[in-house]
């Protein structure tokens, strides 16, 4: 078995606010073992980047609370220091995100920058990080890196930016990649290199990858395992085949459902979640997709454990829903609103 | 060689006619700020849309879609070239004559965030283009944005409130509320859905297509995805690196592309089926869109395309009719049978 870098249980994040107390993350399970890709998929305000960045030491402030464990390493990281994290960031945990303009600053070099990285963590000379530094912008496809290397970020466009941001990502070698939307700002053709370039350097590194994104296109190429987010909590989670083939809940229909998809004949319309997520300040009672749910019982009212209730063990999800009711009505629902598509 | 020009298409009469329209941005340098170089962000496009159809404009960021979606609304003043809507040349009319066309012609924008005044409220946000084109008294402006507002899935009641109340998907649906406020003919949508959520993008491709119903609307649909710009047109004109390389009926394009890059566009946007994602083979396009202020000899899609040759470094290759009213400019075309290639004279 892989060695198993990361154990998160029960992870709950709040943060307070004038509004009230707002629940980013609300009893987060999940373990990551050396070279899996684990995709989080969810909407805005699901709770999928907080976690991210919770595990990156990137939420700790004076109205933010924790509560459970995030173990790395058999480290739980939230009862380190300030100080102590800073050594996991970057050298165990490495973090890419969405924008890469502004991830960047405008008025450095490249590759001070990623040497700046790799100082702060190893201690070499000034040579040696650039030469670093080149190293990791060949590493990640960038053209001419020794010349490359002294241009400003205004001067890479935005897949090449990503690469950069990929390549301080990993500056110092860590065993966690998060990747954090790291595609959405990007072309479909540059998207597409930017995924293969994760998923390789992921091997020459030997690391694992969190991989969070909104597009199910993307997660369906690069992840072992899919955990799918909705108002804070995950209320799916179980390997690629078994989320894509095997969804049991109805609000991954609902996403799968949304697509406007080349790999089928065009539906006459969208299939629609109706409604909007829920305020993360305010939540429903019970199961927290219950509002725009089309299946809902009346046992919805109080909320569904995480639990396994197929025949495939690890594949979890929070619906009371009949099992096999779910495998008779949810096609409905995924090829979109009229039953065109078969 | 002949370019084709697209006449009016049958079965409808064509609402915007767009002949050879560029759009170039002079770069300028030094004190007396000569210009040094040009970016040719919009080069020699034509096409047509007839009334109540949707035509889809895809490609990469920097190929000149948005560039073009303005100057068509003459939100930019094109280099050259004719815009004409409803028959009549709109390209060089001046404020006041252009001003009852702009009711005619609506935008929406892709970011909700950033096209809404924030200290308005949402009934002055909606009734400031009726108030502009004088088109009744108050109470009669503010019943009409309580239907709009009905119209696009709000409550009348939120009237008073300002955008910041608002999600993304709200503020989206408030801008078209704004840009049908004049009751116009034509809306160009600038990427309307591209910065939301998947579930509440489909709730938004589903409303513009009640509303092309309801409000006879023709639509110029500008997107990068292009699972949704097939989704929502009726055809798709594929740009790159400012000129129109590929125009087709939408079903079309997605089933035989002949322009290397279509297919190499189709065959990047990920599948949400793990199985067919493994399966199907994909081209990635090596490098970058280049440079639209030197933009490549010959076929502009030459340095990034795997089926080039010398002549496609030499020659740029016209716009020409496969048939079908499917347009390619390409001296490699794929899916074209012996027949079509000899009638349509390619290499």
């Amino acid at each position: 078995m892989a060695e198993k870098l990361l154990d998160v249980s029960d992870l709950k994040v709040r943060f307070a606010t004038e509004d009230g107390i707002v629940r980013a993350v609300d009893g987060v399970s999940f373990e990551l073992e050396r070279g899996k890709v684990l995709g989080i998929v969810g909407e805005s305000g699901s709770g999928k980047s907080v976690t991210a960045m919770t595990l990156m030491g990137l939420t700790r402030g004076v109205n933010a609370r924790f509560e459970g464990e995030i173990l790395y390493k058999g480290t739980n990281l939230l009862e380190i220091s300030d100080r102590d994290m800073q050594n996991y960031r970057g050298n165990e945990l490495g973090m890419i995100f969405q924008d890469p303009m502004t991830s960047l600053n405008p008025v450095y070099r490249i590759g001070e920058q990623i040497a700046e990285a790799i100082r702060a963590h190893d201690d070499v000379d000034k040579r040696r990080a650039r030469a670093r530094a080149i190293e990791l912008l060949r590493q990640v496809g960038i053209p001419n890196p020794d010349s490359r290397v002294d241009d400003f970020p205004h001067q890479f466009s935005g897949g090449m930016r990503q690469r950069a941001m990929i390549a301080m990502a990993l500056s110092c070698n860590p065993s966690i990649l998060i990747a954090d939307e790291p595609t959405t700002a990007l072309d479909v053709t540059i998207q597409a290199q930017i995924v293969e370039l994760i998923g390789r350097l992921k091997d020459d590194f030997d690391s694992a990858v969190i991989f969070i994104t909104h597009d199910l296109g993307v997660i369906a190429d690069i992840a072992d395992e899919i955990m799918v987010m909705y108002a804070g909590r995950i209320v799916e989670h179980g390997t690629k085949r078994d989320v894509f083939y095997d969804p049991q809940m109805p609000y991954t229909w609902g996403l799968l459902g949304s697509i406007p998809r080349l790999d089928r004949p065009r539906p006459e319309r969208l299939h629609t979640i109706e409604g909007m997520p829920p305020s993360l300040i305010n939540l429903p009672e019970g199961c927290k997709f219950r509002p725009r749910c089309p299946h809902v019982l009346e046992k919805c009212t109080e909320e569904p454990g995480l639990e396994n209730r197929v025949d495939t063990p690890g594949h979890l999800d929070r619906c009371w829903l009949d099992v096999g009711f779910k495998r008779g009505h949810r096609d409905e629902t995924i090829a979109g609103g009229s039953a065109e598509a078969a | 060689m002949t370019t084709v020009r697209e006449e009016a298409p049958a079965g409808g009469t064509a609402l915007l006619e767009v002949r050879h329209v560029k759009k170039y941005f002079p770069i300028r340098k030094g004190v007396l700020q000569r210009e040094v170089a040009r970016v040719h962000a919009v080069d020699d496009v034509s096409f047509a849309v007839r009334e109540g159809e949707t035509l889809g404009l895809v490609g990469e960021s920097g190929c000149g879609k948005s560039t073009l979606g303005r100057t068509l609304v003459r939100l930019l003043e094109p280099t050259a070239g004719e815009i004409i809507f409803e028959g009549q040349p709109i390209q060089s009319l001046g404020t006041r004559r252009l001003r009852p066309l702009r009711r005619e012609m609506q935008m929406v924008f892709q970011d909700p965030y950033a096209s809404l005044n924030p200290r308005k409220r949402v009934g002055t946000i909606v009734s400031d283009p009726m108030r502009i084109h004088g088109i009744g008294d108050r109470e009669e402006r503010k019943r009409r944005v309580g239907e709009l507002l009905d119209t696009v899935g709000l409550s009348p009641e939120h009237y008073n409130r300002f955008p910041h109340e608002f999600s993304g998907g709200q503020r989206q649906r408030i801008g078209l509320a704004r840009a049908l406020a004049l009751r116009p003919k034509l809306i160009i949508a600038d990427e309307p859905v591209s910065a939301l959520d998947v579930s509440i993008q489909s709730q938004m491709l589903n409303l513009l297509e009640d509303l092309q119903d309801e409000f006879h609307l023709t639509y110029i649909f500008i997107a990068h995805d292009l699972g949704v710009v097939r989704h929502v047109s009726d055809r798709i004109a594929v740009m790159y690196l400012g000129k129109i390389v590929e125009l087709s009926p939408a079903e079309e394009l997605y089933s035989r592309p002949i322009m290397p890059y279509t297919e190499a566009l189709l065959s990047a946007v990920p599948i949400p089926d793990p199985d067919l994602a493994e399966k199907r083979e994909r081209i990635v396009l090596e490098g970058d869109v280049p440079s639209p202020i030197d933009p490549p000899s010959g076929c502009r899609f030459h340095p990034r395309c795997r089926h080039a040759t010398d002549i496609c470094k030499e020659i740029e290759p016209p716009l020409v009719d496969y048939g079908n009213r499917h347009l390619a400019a390409c001296h490699h075309p794929l899916n074209a049978d012996a027949e079509t290639l000899r009638k349509v004279g390619v290499a």
